[in-house]
């Protein structure tokens, strides 16, 4: 009964985001249909440019891997019972922090520079989102509009630094920093034109997993997540445990910014926010903040990140087009929210009597 | 009755009353209600004469909120008859109720508190229409509260209301509905001494003026006192007395609130001599959650092998009491020493003086609902060995003790792994009961309603673990809202009222009589 009744639970869990992904697909279709487009040739274009070749997996991987690191800095504190959607700016600030950090270490061995540029990005990042923390414990301020607010607070800040102090007089066109030295670029794993942020990506989840699920800190969110009234009579440390799992999950959404940085412009511009943030939001979502699922939704949501250009080459759809599935899929999976506990197939069936009447709870 | 009144009462064109007609008599005869297997009123009938304050006395849980709500029309009652000028009428829901004029005022607000005093009015109205004539009906308005007893400007926003006013303006609301009986539920709980005289006061002129029949469900004798006519009293969901409020004592109406033949009941205690202090409380401060202050200035000692049992109506600071132990609530000042040494209710001091609790409602306040039987079992425990290797968690081991807890205190539990908000009350209850009792040492417990909707069995077998406890040096805080438990179980009793301790004892010399009084803030 055991296996029955957990397995029917598991199955809800994968079906219904899958339901919701297909469902999105089907939306989409109608809408790409209305614009003049087979929705089939759309759908085969998305599937051949994220997974069609080697090639094109190279290229969805390189977009899933900053898209792994922001999606923790959703998916932790909601462990928390947080709703924490800073990961634009975290990323921004860690991307700030690792050029600054690129740039004043330059001429140190490359693996101390990267090492410095992940260390500032970490604690940049982690700083920002732990703003968000102890307003939320300190002062009661709502964690999801404050984090919302520092997104721009974040993007301000790095617009004034390219534009003014930290600004290469020769990029005229679009304001940046100066670029880092190629030595201390971020390489790629040998034989791919996937950089080492991709790993950076997969160790984060499974740091995150492992934490959240399997050490005495993981058990002491849980259960201040679950219940904050609990976790107070337990003693725990409340206010720590947030401004703890507030900063891992900046930092990690700031790593993603100096991976950004250091592998993909070299330097810090407006290209920095480019949404890999607010994707990462959707890929807690849709992972139900879990830091493994959401390993494998960042591949799904990278590869469909990657066929926006094969779209707008092979069919003429606008670039944006990808952006209007990616909202669809956001409004799918917060409405598939809603289907949790809803749908009898997945409720666990009644211990049928014959077996042991005596396991069912009787007051 | 001022002409003015009448005025108002006839803008509405239905039944234009005349003023000298009394309300109607209410005769509530037999009724029984029955949930389930739970008898939460058994057999009682009262009569609310026209034009009289009638009393319903009882502690919590006596069936006073039940028999009104089958009064209103809340619930549909088991058996009896409810009449109306000795007419039986069918009352199937509130609105049915206000069709006879019957109207109540909860002891909560129901108030929007963001709408006006004229805006809240309108919106009781059943025939409230869809678009309105704010000009006409400002003007009635304003007639209405010219000639209502309680004066309050029908501009202002609720939400600067104080208190008292806004107690008024619930009871204006069934005034408004033309309501000639009101039913009061505990309507000077949220009020001062003063408000709650004026709001009493002006509803005793227009009982006196025949305008209306008030039934007030109460437990403040000082008010039953001054302002009512006849009492009727419940115990445990059954008839426990009646009479004139004249002819009665306040010591005649606590004997058939708490019952004469109530004695302490002797569970076997041993003789623990020890006078070891293991909880100091010097100048407790505290407040509430909407930040007004709930303890002030509190004392209190407890030593090992002691129960002390704190009695008193629910609202008065206890609970406050027991979160700021707990650890769930932040002290504004005073000290606490735990074992002689300062306490703050962090988990190491907790874990160093051995400090537990079994809060009232376990699933919101010691459980995490969706987390498992054995993760919640080892809530106490789960960073330390064995249960834990560093920072690492050792399944395997908290799944053995879990297992183990589970069949040494019977809790019902398909398997550890099942979630905690899946099992019934009772389990839930008794898994923290293993948690807090389990320990090897315990010092000091702080315990509060133990036994809230537990039935017989479990209710014995929690008062059994307590006094276990006790016998093994423990010092037990027990704070209860039910006076037969304290009465049972405690070694000292102290009365909290207004968030001070205003009655101590020990169980030897209480005097029910006495309690109970000081209980209602006599």
């Amino acid at each position: 009964m055991n296996v029955l009744s957990s397995w029917r639970s598991l199955s809800e869990k994968i079906i219904i985001p899958i339901a919701a992904l297909i469902l999105s697909l089907v939306v989409f279709g109608i809408f790409c249909a209305l614009n003049g487009t087979n929705p089939f040739a759309v759908y085969s274009v998305i599937y051949q440019s994220a997974f069609g070749s080697a090639f094109s997996w190279q290229g969805t991987l390189v977009r899933a891997a900053p898209l792994m690191l922001t999606a923790l800095c959703t998916a932790l504190p909601a462990r928390l019972g947080l709703v924490v959607i800073g990961n634009e700016g975290a990323l921004v600030m860690g991307g700030i922090g690792a050029i600054a950090a690129g740039l004043a270490f330059s001429s140190l061995p490359p693996l101390v520079v990267q090492i410095a540029m992940a260390i500032a990005a970490i604690i940049l990042g982690g700083i920002w989102i732990m703003g968000v923390g102890a307003l939320k414990y300190y002062r009661g301020v709502n964690e999801t509009i404050s984090s919302l607010l520092m997104n721009y607070i974040a993007i301000a800040i790095l617009n004034t630094l390219v534009e003014g102090p930290m600004r290469d007089p020769s990029s005229l066109n679009k304001p940046s920093t100066y670029p880092l030295l190629e030595v201390n670029w971020l390489q790629s794993i040998p034989g791919s034109r996937v950089h080492f942020g991709l790993i950076y990506g997969l160790i984060a989840c499974v740091i995150a997993y492992f934490l959240i699920q399997r050490t005495t800190f993981g058990f002491g969110v849980r259960t201040a997540g679950g219940n904050i009234r609990a976790a107070k009579i337990a003693g725990l440390p409340v206010g720590k445990l947030t401004l703890a799992v507030c900063f891992l999950a900046g930092s990690c959404a700031g790593l993603a910014g100096m991976v950004e940085v250091a592998a993909i412009h070299h330097r810090a511009n407006a290209s920095l926010n480019t949404g890999y943030g607010y994707s990462g939001i959707l890929v807690a979502f849709v992972a139900r903040n879990n830091p493994l699922a959401s390993v494998l939704v960042a591949i799904l949501l990278g590869g469909l990140l990657a066929s926006g250009s094969g779209l707008q080459r092979s069919l003429g759809l606008n670039d944006a087009s990808v952006l209007v599935f990616q909202g669809i899929v956001f409004l799918v999976i917060l409405f598939s929210e809603s289907m949790y506990g809803k749908l009898d197939f997945f409720k666990d069936r009644q211990v049928p009597p014959k077996i042991t009447p005596s396991t069912q709870p009787i007051a | 009755m001022n002409p003015k009144t009448s005025e108002a009462i006839a803008t509405d064109p239905e039944t234009p009353e005349t003023a000298s007609q009394l309300p109607p008599e209410l005769d509530v005869v037999n009724v029984t209600k029955c949930f389930g297997h739970f008898i939460a009123v058994e057999n009682i009938s009262l009569t609310l004469k026209p034009g009289t304050f009638h009393a319903l006395l009882g502690e919590n849980g006596a069936g006073k909120s039940t028999l009104v709500k089958c009064i209103m029309g809340f619930h549909a009652a088991t058996h009896g008859q409810i009449l109306i000028d000795k007419q039986a009428q069918e009352i199937n829901s509130p609105r049915d109720a206000c069709k006879y004029g019957i109207g109540m005022v909860y002891q909560h607000f129901t108030v929007v508190p963001a709408m006006t005093v004229a805006e809240n009015l309108l919106l009781v109205r059943p025939d409230t229409p869809n678009l309105i004539n704010w000009k006409e009906e400002y003007k009635k308005l304003q007639q209405f509260m010219d000639a209502s007893p309680f004066k309050i400007d029908i501009d202002m926003p609720v939400s600067q209301l104080a208190a008292g006013q806004k107690q008024k303006l619930e009871i204006l609301k069934q005034l408004y509905l033309k309501s000639r009986i009101l039913i009061l539920d505990e309507p000077t709980s949220v009020l001062t001494p003063q408000e709650a005289d004026e709001v009493l006061g002006l509803l005793r002129q227009e009982v006196d003026a025949g305008r209306l029949s008030i039934l007030m469900i109460s437990h403040k004798f000082r008010e039953i006192m001054a302002f009512t006519d006849e009492v009727t009293v419940l115990r445990k969901g059954k008839f426990a007395g009646h009479g004139l409020v004249k002819e009665l004592t306040v010591a005649d109406m606590a004997a058939m609130m708490l019952g004469e033949e109530r004695e302490a009941k002797e569970v076997s205690k041993t003789q623990v001599d020890s006078s070891e202090l293991i909880l100091e409380v010097q100048n407790l401060h505290a407040d509430k959650d909407n930040g007004f202050e709930a303890i002030s200035n509190m004392n209190l000692t407890i030593k090992s092998g002691e129960i002390v049992g704190i009695a008193g109506v629910s609202g008065n600071g206890q609970r406050e009491l027991v979160e700021v132990l707990a650890g769930q609530r932040a002290r504004t000042g005073g000290e606490i020493k735990v074992n002689g040494e300062h306490y703050t209710a962090t988990r190491k001091e907790m874990a160093r003086h051995h400090v537990f609790s079994l809060p009232e409602e376990p699933l919101k306040n010691a459980c995490v609902p969706n987390m498992s039987v054995a993760e919640n079992l080892a809530l106490r425990t789960f960073d330390r060995p064995p249960q834990a290797m560093g920072i690492l968690l050792i399944f395997k081991a908290m799944r053995e003790i879990a297992t183990n807890l589970i069949q040494v205190f019977s809790i019902k539990t398909p398997s550890p792994e099942a979630l905690i908000g899946t099992l019934s009350g009772g389990n839930v209850q008794r898994a923290v009961l293993a948690r807090e009792l389990s320990a090897d040492k315990i010092r000091l417990l702080i315990v509060a309603n133990p036994v809230f909707g537990l039935d017989f069995a479990a209710v014995e077998y929690i008062h059994n673990q307590l006094v276990v406890a006790r016998n093994r040096g423990v010092a037990v805080l027990l704070v209860s809202e039910d006076l037969d438990e304290i009465l049972k179980l405690s070694d000292r009793i102290l009365v909290i009222s207004d968030g001070k301790f205003v009655y101590e004892g020990t169980r030897e010399e209480a005097d029910i009589v006495t309690i109970g009084q000081r209980m209602a803030g006599h």
